[in-house]
């Protein structure tokens, strides 16, 4: 019999990066299937360049930066995914390799690379994108399946130009809007997978869109229609929920998520811009080291307002 | 810096060594406000290279007159001096730059640049240096704030110096002439310095050891 020496822990989970992120791929594929379904094939366009590039940029980061490269961790096809879920399905092919260019060399590998990240990657790039570029960042178009009419430019729910849609359109995603937010029933499903795999917390998600349902009900508006349109509910299932952007403790998570659904309704209500998700989830992720300063858990053993271990 | 100082050795210190953009990091705020052009980079370089040229011979003449205590309000009454006139010599020759550059030409009052070159230059330098460093930190400072602003320029507008060098197609990036543009250039540009003088150290640090 062979004995090793070994230190602890010597019980090991099977979960790694790769493990994680495949679950997420997973997670999002009814999000990607409805909206190809409701957008047709130039959606799916949008969304592969995305991907692509990503993990291409990624590759040759690495590669020039003589590190190990890691595409194999998926992290990078995740970003990607997430970014091109997060433009109008009419965005030109160079939008989307630009935003996952600055998401994956401008915020994540200058940065340090994966864990290091101070802002979600894929959310940092849709605000620069949507900055730079807001009349193609909100082109967007009806569904393709709505009867008579194939990709004519439209308002949202949210802007003025007072486009309705009952609750049954708005959760199966029959609205125009960016490709991955349209259909909350399929986020739905996505988030009900990951809590099965214990790859996210509910605290965040439903912190999140309950503060935000709260709060859009106190400024007057039906906070059912706040909910369902827009990109709450696809910001506070993948956006938010990020390892690396978000805090650690429980409380700090509940701060965090509350934080988020307090910015995205004032800015709808009160910002000059129609959505606040992207800006909302940007600034509580820089807020977010200090949440996890100030709500450090006492170390096991140490005195009660001993210094804590910052 | 003990050494004996050269009229070379300062003006190369000022416009590359320690320039005062990239190694020194002052005058940070004109340096994010005023760059969303290549022009407008420049004007404010001329505008502040003026000022500090002539704040440093003049506390340097003045330097042993100014009682010690009373030397930062003495030194801020002189630079308000030169920055009046910039700002009236603006006015009336570059109305167009003028109102460009707008709040930015008086603040050059505060720009740290100036009073940082007073207190630790010329206050203690001989009139021909104090000239120099004030020539050299103002020629840097131009050159980086020109650079950024042909950078920010050239995405956010698709022009450089107002000249379009991208044709019609572009659909300019406009994040780069906004705030942020102005943040992510120059935390880019300072990343890359200081990969620049890391390496040199590194290297200097070898030979010393070889």
């Amino acid at each position: 019999m062979k004995l090793f020496v070994s230190t602890p822990p010597h019980i090991r989970a099977h979960e790694d990066t790769r493990s994680i992120m495949l679950d997420v791929i997973i997670a999002l594929l009814p999000t990607t299937a409805a909206g190809i379904y409701f957008f047709g094939y130039r959606a799916a366009i949008v969304i592969a360049v995305s991907m692509l590039t990503a993990v291409l940029s990624e590759w040759i980061w690495q590669k020039l930066a003589k590190q190990t490269v890691r595409i194999g961790d998926l992290s990078a096809l995740v970003t990607g995914l997430i970014l091109g879920l997060n433009l109008p399905p009419t965005a030109p092919w160079w939008l989307a390799c630009i935003g996952s260019v600055i998401a994956i060399i401008l915020v994540k590998q200058l940065f340090g690379g994966i864990g290091h990240n101070f802002m979600n990657p894929a959310m940092a790039a849709r605000g620069v994108l949507i900055v730079s570029w807001p009349a193609l960042m909100t082109a967007y178009t009806l569904p393709a399946v709505f009867p008579g009419v194939d990709a004519v430019a439209s308002a949202t729910i949210l802007g003025d130009g007072g486009f309705t849609a009952n609750y049954m359109d708005m959760f199966i995603g029959n609205i125009p809007g960016s490709i991955g937010e349209v259909s909350k029933a399929a986020i739905l499903i996505g988030l009900v997978y990951m809590l099965l795999r214990r790859v996210v917390s509910w605290r965040i998600p439903v912190i999140f869109v309950g503060v935000f349902a709260l709060l859009s009900l106190i400024f007057g508006n039906d906070p059912l229609t706040a909910v369902l349109s827009g990109g709450v509910l696809f910001g506070a299932v993948f956006m938010a929920t990020d390892y690396t952007t978000s805090p650690m403790t429980r409380l700090g998570q509940s701060i965090y998520a509350a934080g988020c659904g307090l910015m995205v309704a004032l800015i709808r209500n009160f910002g000059v811009y129609p959505e606040g998700v992207t800006f909302a989830i940007l600034l509580m992720n820089i807020v977010t080291p200090l949440i996890d300063k100030y709500l450090n858990p006492r170390l096991y053993g140490a005195k009660k307002g001993a210094k804590k271990n910052v | 810096m003990s050494d004996k100082k050269t009229a070379r050795g300062v003006f190369v210190n000022g416009l590359l060594n320690e320039n005062p953009t990239f190694n020194l990091v002052l005058g940070t705020c004109p340096t994010q406000a005023v760059t969303t052009s290549a022009i407008n980079g420049i004007g404010m370089g001329a505008a502040a290279t003026f000022v500090l040229l002539g704040s440093n011979v003049v506390i340097s003449l003045l330097r042993n007159f100014i009682p010690n205590k009373v030397r930062i309000p003495a030194f801020i009454v002189i630079i308000c001096a030169f920055v009046t006139m910039v700002q009236l010599l603006m006015q009336a020759f570059l109305p167009d730059l003028y109102s460009a550059l707008g709040m930015f030409i008086p603040l050059i009052v505060v720009n740290c640049i100036i009073l940082a070159r007073a207190e630790a230059f010329a206050s203690k330098n001989s009139v021909w240096l104090s000239a120099v460093d004030g020539v050299g930190m103002g020629l840097g400072f131009t050159l980086a704030i020109t650079l950024i602003g042909c950078i920010r320029e050239f995405f956010g507008n698709g022009t450089v110096f107002g000249i379009n060098v991208l044709g019609g197609g572009y659909d300019p990036m406009l994040i780069m002439i906004l705030a942020p543009g102005g943040f992510i250039v120059f935390g880019l540009i300072l990343g890359i310095v200081n990969a620049i003088t890391n390496k040199k150290k590194a290297k200097n640090m070898q030979e010393a050891d070889a």
